[in-house]
């Protein structure tokens, strides 16, 4: 049992998501078992599985993606897994290809790639298992009580 | 040969990215709340041809060079149908500049745009929706791409394509094509474009010459719909 105090949460200014502003840049590989929203550059591979990844009217991802959900409303270049279902908001660019259950395109939005529609698998009713989120060569998760983001990223 | 149109002219797709010159004299620009007010619904033989084709299989593979729209995504996919996306237009601007007099026969740009827009395997479509992209192509350009949709598309598919009909008009209303049903078409006027050419029946069957069929549909909005048969 730790006896230091908890750490400070930081302000989270999206709806509790973690946050990657506008002026970061990443390189590398972000696995994150919380809502994402990507303002600033990415460069490699995002996954949220269980959660929604949101890149904003700022953010440039060049990355292969995969999350439960995805919000475009910036760029993206590289191809999208969303399990549950992607937004293409008005104004955002998205080249790449998609598999989703359910998309959104907004009047306005640019996509150039494919869509494959994939039905989400229906929920087992088995007992509720702890789902890693990460492969399984990953060290364990960041978010270790008290810390203040769960996103992780690796080089 | 087909013969270029004078004074070629090519605008803006909807006033969106790559911009484009003012509307041609004559010529009516409709901004974004006119261009929403000329939505209109209307049956299209062409379309119930292509999806008669299309209907009974699930697991085809189509392009639509209309850019994205929620209703044709919506459509094509809930077919069980792979739906791959191409802005053709805007791409054609962005290729070739905004500019009425860009160079379509430039065979360096003619490569290039093909790689941006039309770079997949031999026989990958099994229909591709064209919709009225073709008419704003010189003829150099315009073989080309007609060749490249020969390449990519499989033997015995089917391609949708729409021309204007009118002889002597110097622009013509172009579109955002929804499918509304298997048979009919939300059109959304974007505004006037003078087509490249101009295009009758014959110089249809000669601009598709390679293809195995070409059927012609006449509608009264004088938008001539081809189906094309690879």
């Amino acid at each position: 049992m730790s006896s230091m105090p908890p750490a400070r949460i930081e302000a989270e200014p999206r709806g509790g998501a973690a946050t990657i502003g506008k002026a970061v840049k990443v390189v590398g590989q972000i696995f994150s078992r919380e809502d994402l929203y990507v303002d600033g550059e990415v460069e490699g591979t995002v996954e949220a599985l269980e959660h929604k990844l949101t890149i904003g009217p700022n953010g440039t991802v060049r990355a292969t993606i995969k999350a439960r959900e995805v919000v475009a409303l910036g760029n993206i270049q590289g191809n999208v897994e969303a399990t549950e279902k992607i937004e293409i908001r008005k104004d955002a660019k998205l080249t790449g290809d998609i598999r989703t259950a359910r998309i959104i395109i907004e009047d306005g939005a640019y996509f150039k790639g494919s869509i494959d529609i994939v039905k989400p698998e229906p929920v087992k009713a088995t007992t509720p298992k702890a789902q890693p989120s990460t492969p399984s060569a990953q060290p364990a998760m960041a978010n270790t009580p008290g810390a203040p983001s769960v996103a992780e990223m690796k080089r | 040969m087909l013969e270029p149109l004078r004074g070629f002219f090519r605008g803006s797709r909807g006033g969106q990215a790559g911009g484009g010159p003012p509307a041609p004299p004559g010529g009516r620009k409709l901004n974004g709340s006119a261009a929403a007010a000329s939505l209109s619904v209307r049956p299209s033989r062409g379309l119930e041809e292509f999806f008669t084709q299309i209907r009974d299989t699930s697991g085809l593979t189509i392009l639509d060079l209309g850019g994205a729209t929620q209703k044709n995504v919506s459509f094509i996919t809930d077919l069980g149908h792979r739906l791959y996306s191409e802005d053709f237009l805007r791409m054609l601007n962005e290729a070739f500049g905004a500019d009425d007099t860009a160079d379509q026969t430039n065979p360096g740009r003619i490569e290039y745009f093909l790689k941006q827009t039309l770079d997949y395997p031999a026989g990958h479509f099994d229909g591709v929706l064209i919709w009225d992209v073709l008419e704003y192509l010189n003829p150099v350009l315009l073989n080309a791409v007609v060749e490249r949709l020969h390449h990519i598309v499989r033997p015995k598919a089917y391609m949708l394509a729409f021309f204007h009909s009118d002889d002597k008009q110097e622009a013509v209303p172009y579109y955002t094509f929804r499918i509304a049903q298997t048979n009919s078409l939300e059109i959304a006027g974007q505004g006037m474009r003078r087509p490249a050419q101009l295009y009758n029946n014959r110089s249809l069957e000669k601009l598709f010459g390679k293809f195995e069929s070409v059927k012609f549909f006449l509608t009264k909005e004088r938008l001539r719909e081809v189906i094309i048969k690879v």
